[in-house]
């Protein structure tokens, strides 16, 4: 059989009927640019686009991808849609890849929305973009897998909502987005290296502002390690749970 | 030839068996129905065939191929028609087929094709570019039919597929699944309708508390209910209640029941209705009418689970409307 050929159109149809659905291209520009926005209003001192560039891509693609993969596999579930891909003659890794690759793909496209809104102000010539767009694709890669995990725990799309948040708020002051790691208090540091977005954010921060904390292939190793941790618990946790 | 074929299978929810040893076989081109009250374990069964569920033990092959071992292969050859219609709401008619049909790895120009077929035959053609959250009950059924045999499988697995709808569209799904078989497809249905079986089925079984208890033909099954009982409905101009005694002096191995004005006999053994004329008219009593009842499936039904068939479709949504 064709696998592409459903892997394909699922990605489509995905696209289609939740990612570029006006609501959802409005919040993709509108998240960050509240962010950043946010920042230059509270700042005592004048802020640094440059600085905070890093931790609003991250932040973006977060908040993007597990909202939108999470809520909307709770939805096909909940509508029993999502039936029909279980029933499908095609592979359970193929099937999940193919509803993961929509919410990467807009998490790819909701970080570089910062970078173009900035290329105004910010010189970045010096930037290494290949890096970049691995750090970029890696952060969504693993939060959508987060997302995906969080899906194949919720019950209700509200349940998913909630499970989302209780991961998402703490990483944005646990993962270096905005705040140092080493400026935590040292009791919480340790929790900083469990979370992939700690990784994703220091791959960003070496690319962006040559500032990263860890060797980047350490970024590398640790993010690769977490998406395929978390896509063995997705497809363990559909096994258990959805093919009973 | 067979091409179902479900061997001892059982499934088992912590200490809750769900599905007992059930082993039954469906033969190539027959509408075989699954019978039974809520909870009884359809629905667990069938999951099982399809890939919802993984038993706990047992076999089951679809047209030669391992269901349990080889899921993904099975699933290729079968067609399955949920009793929601889960289709996309935001996408049209013609785009959620042609989406159903590309999971079968189909070519565009070829999905396209079929789509615009099934869109025709179903009577959808003008409601094909209408989103399908805009269509009726009964034409999202008949949707979900079409997107369950647009890859033209081998067997087709129907849940319900008259229930909620009115009766118009009823009758329509019940010519389609006719057609389906006149085209050589297999059908596998289940049903809280006890008319709509008798219809449709060539073979019936009935399953009950996870054990299946009968499997027959609906031939056999009518034909052995009407050599257990045999009924004659008397319409008369007054009540035969009053020479109760009587009746049952004269003819002491028939039963009578009054319902709704009738007089309701019936018997083990066939009989002749002319000495219960006579009867009658010595009492004073003109018979107006006097009717052999044939059993239907619903008292076969009644029979075998002792559960009423009316019921049965009130579990399911309160009657059809």
């Amino acid at each position: 059989m064709k696998t592409w050929i459903a892997f394909w159109n699922i990605l489509k149809k995905d696209m289609q009927n939740y990612y570029l659905k006006a609501p959802n291209i409005s919040w993709g520009l509108i998240f960050p640019l509240a962010w950043t926005l946010m920042f230059f209003i509270r700042s005592e001192q004048a802020v640094d686009i440059n600085e905070i560039l890093p931790g609003v891509m991250a932040m973006s693609i977060l908040f993007g991808t597990t909202s939108m993969l999470a809520v909307t596999i709770t939805f096909e579930r909940k509508g029993r849609s999502f039936d029909r891909l279980l029933l499908a003659p095609v592979s359970l890794n193929i099937m999940v890849l193919a509803k993961t690759s929509g919410a990467i793909l807009f998490g790819i496209i909701n970080a570089f929305i910062p970078i173009i809104l900035s290329s105004f102000v910010i010189n970045f010539s010096k930037v290494n973009w290949l890096i970049v767009l691995l750090g970029v694709l890696l952060i969504a890669v693993t939060s959508t897998l987060l997302g995906l995990l969080i899906a194949t725990s919720a019950k209700e799309v509200f349940e998913a909502q909630t499970f989302s948040n209780f991961f998402r708020f703490p990483m944005l002051f646990l993962c270096g987005l905005f705040i140092p790691i080493n400026d935590l208090p040292v009791i919480l540091q340790p929790f900083s290296y469990i979370l992939p977005l700690t990784y994703g954010t220091d791959l960003l921060n070496g690319a962006l502002l040559n500032a990263g904390l860890m060797n980047i292939w350490v970024d590398i190793a640790a993010l690769v390690g977490f998406t395929a941790l978390l896509f063995i618990l997705s497809l363990s946790n559909i096994n258990k749970k959805w093919i009973l | 030839m067979n091409i179902l074929e479900v061997i001892n299978l059982s499934k088992k929810y912590d200490n809750f068996a769900a599905v007992k040893d059930v082993a039954f076989s469906v033969g190539e081109g027959e509408i075989f129905g699954f019978l039974g009250p809520n909870g009884a374990g359809k629905t667990t069964t069938i999951n099982m065939i399809i890939g919802l569920a993984r038993p706990t033990s047992g076999s089951i092959t679809l047209a030669g191929i391992d269901c349990v071992r080889n899921t993904k292969s099975a699933q290729r050859v079968m067609g399955i028609v949920p009793d929601e219609s889960n289709l996309y709401d935001d996408m049209n008619g013609f785009e959620n087929l042609c989406f159903c049909a590309s999971l079968y790895g189909m070519e565009k120009m070829q999905r396209e094709k079929k789509a615009r077929e099934l869109l025709l035959e179903f009577d959808l053609e003008k409601a094909g570019n209408r989103p399908f959250k805009a269509y009726s009950k009964g034409m999202k059924r008949k949707l979900t039919i079409a997107a369950g045999i647009i890859h033209e499988p081998k067997m087709l697995f129907m849940d319900e597929p008259t229930t909620g709808i009115d009766v118009e569209s009823a009758k329509q799904i019940r010519e389609l699944v006719t057609g389906l078989k006149q085209r050589g497809t297999t059908v596998f249905l289940t049903t809280h309708y006890i008319e709509d079986a008798q219809r449709l089925c060539d073979r019936i079984a009935f399953i009950v508390n996870g054990q299946i208890v009968k499997i027959a033909p609906v031939n056999e099954l009518l034909e052995s209910s009407q050599a257990a009982r045999h009924i004659v409905h008397f319409a008369l101009n007054g009540s035969a209640a009053a020479f109760d005694d009587e009746l049952k002096k004269h003819f002491p191995n028939y039963n009578f029941e009054e319902q709704d004005g009738i007089c309701v006999c019936y018997a083990h053994q066939p009989f002749s209705i002319l000495p219960l004329v006579n009867f009658f008219e010595e009492k004073g009593l003109s018979v107006y009418e006097a009717k052999s009842i044939h059993p239907s499936l619903e008292d076969v039904f009644v029979k075998i689970t002792g559960i009423e068939a009316k019921k049965l479709a009130n579990e399911k949504e309160g009657g059809r409307k």
